[in-house]
């Protein structure tokens, strides 16, 4: 589903990126754990289009498409999706816009035509409230004045609305209280299915015993250093990241 | 013949019935409009604006006022309301519905007003705008036989909003109307009036209206001016407001409209405690020229302004925006901000912005700022990896600029109404509309 190969990124002359391999199967679930700084944000970001990463080596296919030649909208049209590790507000645009623009344009390039407005309706109430978010969250702008964790189930609300083939969700962990974390791991949880994929990007154990990951990747300074099951992720937690950079450099 | 010369010889053919203080004031106003003219590029206050459109314009009385109930449902807001309607000018008795008033209340046809009660209307009529503010109010002073008076007597709360609707026919023959609207609010009465400027899309008339607002102690107003002329219309407007001690006056001008268009909002803050709010919307296309005046005078010590002023412009439109706060000598501890904000949709549309503050007073909080520019790229990058394309992507960010004006609007009749004609208006490339609806739709459901 998707194959990264050899990837090189720099930042403004500043190599983050320095090879970087990963496969994803369908029906997968990926973690992505990694010290600060790493490069883990990094990687979404170029998978989803940001501006400002040159990708000087490699390449990156989406079901055998060139991602790297897609526009940014084409790509989560595909069905790729990145959940943002800091959602950012965007004043005045109603959260119902969204996600009904998005839906449409995500069925129109399957040759589907445009959600009629009571499916629509029915949709988006029944995704919030699984996300336990008030239907009023609808009619705000999106992540306007939100709470930290009410912006993390704001995105995982999105990516239920438009069920993405893979989803890229950077430290969607971060900033949640026990009760949210089980909201949205349940949310992550109903996007699975066998042709499907998840890409999480954590710190953290904890999600992973909510959301268990078939793989486990350390990535560290631009490459996976070691990849291994889900047992990877509680040795990692026990020991932190050192014994790995020391097995790899040696 | 010059141009005023031609103008005021339609004053000569009008029906003569008028009570003789209103025929002293119309005097004054031929008299002083004779003499000044229309403005020129040369006048500072017209620097941005030129009226020859207007000038070399030819424009009759009209002579009726029928239109037809599906028209103006048409147009106009479905609003639970004391409605008058005037067309081109005239009253239409049969499209109003003022028999519904709470005690308390007037609101008279300006023409039924003088007729029956000059006394009372003579004594404030033309006390905010007198024949030397302008020519146009001048021009106005010399014409006005109808419009609408609205009275509140004191500690009323007027029921539903008082709506003015004000239509201009496509007519054969372009015509010109010189509506007058008076509000004089008594002590802690509290109002919402709406003056509406709506009509056929083919109309290329001539609209030159005055507005007095007159608020007593603790007084409410909420005042709309939504101005949705037809694109060949030419509308020129004042709005004069006085305040009295802790009144309040709400005052949203929205401007889609028009092609050519002045509008000039002038509060007088007379006593402690009078809070004036200004916000503004104008949204131009095509070759459209939109231009706002307005002008806050602190008169007293402890009075509050806030204004905010939005615009989009597109294709070659003009705007023009010149905001200015006066504070008098020793009005001290006033609060007074300032701001207007412009979004370009095209290269060639322009704007003229200038924010003014004129200070002769310490001990006072002002802020002012005008910014111009374009759409948040880091918001247009959030919307695009959610499969929205770039054109989409911006039309929605550009009806949410309009939006943040629209928040202030508590009537939701007026908020959908503009939000949709924004949506609706924005190039055809950012498809809106439709979204705006179903948004609609689930908040109702
Ligand atoms: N726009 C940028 N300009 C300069 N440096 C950048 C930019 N974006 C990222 N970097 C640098 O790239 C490196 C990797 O950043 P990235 O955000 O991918 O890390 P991360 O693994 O996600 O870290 P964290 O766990 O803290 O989120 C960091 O050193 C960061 O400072
Ligand atoms: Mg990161």
């Amino acid at each position: 589903m998707l194959e990264v190969k050899d990837l090189h990124v720099t930042v403004e002359g500043k190599a983050i990126l320095k090879g970087l391999d990963l496969t994803v199967q369908p029906g997968e679930v990926h973690a992505i754990m990694g010290p600060n700084g790493a490069g883990k944000s990094t990687l979404s970001a170029v998978i989803a289009g940001k501006d400002g990463y040159e990708v000087t080596q490699g390449s990156i296919l989406f079901e055998g498409q060139d991602v790297l030649e897609m526009e940014i909208e084409e790509r989560a049209r595909a069905g790729l999706l990145l959940g943002f590790q800091y959602p950012i507000e965007i004043p005045g645009v109603k959260n119902i816009y969204l996600l009904k623009a998005a839906l449409n344009a995500a069925r129109e390039a399957r040759g589907e035509g445009e959600i009629p407005a009571p499916e629509f309706m029915k949709l988006v109430r029944e995704k919030s409230a699984e996300m336990q978010m008030d239907p009023s969250f609808l009619q705000r702008a999106v992540n306007e004045g939100f709470s930290g964790g009410e912006k993390k189930r704001n995105e995982i609300l999105q990516m239920l609305v438009l069920q993405p083939k893979l989803a890229m969700l950077d430290e969607i962990d971060s900033g949640l209280d026990i009760d949210a974390m089980k909201v949205v791991a349940n949310g992550v949880n109903s996007l699975r299915s066998a042709d499907r994929a998840i890409l999480l990007v954590t710190h953290y154990q904890r999600l992973l015993n909510h959301i268990e990951p078939d793989r486990v990747h350390v990535l560290v300074d631009g490459r996976i250093v070691k990849s291994g099951d889900k047992s990877l992720a509680l040795e990692l937690e026990a020991r932190g990241y050192d014994w790995v950079l020391e097995e790899s450099v040696a | 013949m010059s141009a005023p010369e031609r103008f005021l010889e339609r004053l000569n053919a009008r029906r003569e019935n008028d009570p003789s203080w209103v025929a002293a004031r119309r005097q004054a106003g031929a008299a002083r409009f004779a003499a000044v003219g229309f403005p020129t590029r040369r006048d500072e206050a017209w620097k941005y604006t030129d009226v020859r459109a207007i000038a070399e314009g030819d424009f009759a009385l009209a002579a009726d006022a029928e239109f037809l109930a599906e028209r103006l449902a048409a147009c106009a807001l479905e609003l639970d309301a004391h409605r008058l309607v005037l067309v081109d000018g005239r009253f239409n008795a049969e499209l109003s519905s003022l028999d519904a008033l709470p005690a308390g209340v007037s609101v008279t046809p300006l023409s039924q007003a003088l007729e029956a009660n000059h006394e009372q209307v003579g004594g404030s009529l033309g006390r905010l705008a007198g024949v030397d503010f302008s020519a146009f109010t001048a021009l106005n002073t010399a014409f006005a036989d109808e419009g609408a008076v609205v009275r509140l007597a004191p500690g009323t709360v007027v029921d539903k909003p008082i709506y003015v609707v004000l239509i201009s026919r496509a007519n054969e023959q372009a015509v010109m109307s010189h509506p007058r609207v008076l509000i004089e609010a008594g002590a802690r009465s509290e109002a919402t009036v709406i003056e509406h400027y709506a009509g056929e899309s083919g109309a290329a008339n001539f609209t030159n209206v005055v507005t007095e607002a007159l608020l007593e102690r603790g007084a409410i107003v909420n005042h709309y001016k939504l101005q949705e002329a037809a694109l060949g219309d030419l509308h020129v407007a004042s709005i004069h407001v006085d305040q009295s001690r802790d009144s309040r006056f709400n005052s949203f001008n929205l401007n889609l409209g028009g092609s050519l268009v002045r509008t000039d909002l002038v509060t007088d803050l007379n006593a402690e405690g009078a809070e004036a709010a200004y916000y503004g919307l104008f949204f131009l296309q095509g070759r459209q020229h939109v231009d706002n005046h307005t002008l806050v005078n602190h008169n007293a010590p402890r009075t509050f302004s806030n204004e905010s002023y939005k615009g989009i412009l597109d294709d070659r439109s003009h705007g023009v925006f010149n905001g200015k706060v006066y504070v008098k000598k020793d009005a001290q501890q006033i609060e007074a901000y300032q701001n207007n904000a412009n979004l370009l949709l095209s290269d060639r549309a322009e704007i003229d912005t200038k924010p003014e503050l004129v200070i002769y007073a310490d001990d006072v909080k002002c802020s002012h700022g005008a910014t111009t520019g374009q759409l948040d790229e880091e918001a247009v990058y959030a919307l695009r990896t959610r499969g929205i394309d770039v054109a989409m992507a911006r039309g929605l960010l550009t009806l949410a600029f309009a939006g943040e004006v629209m928040e202030q609007v508590k009537l939701n009749e007026i908020a959908e109404r503009v939000e949709r004609a924004v949506a609706g208006r924005l190039p055809e490339r950012f498809n809106l509309a439709d979204l705006v609806e179903t948004a609609e739709a689930v908040q109702e459901a």
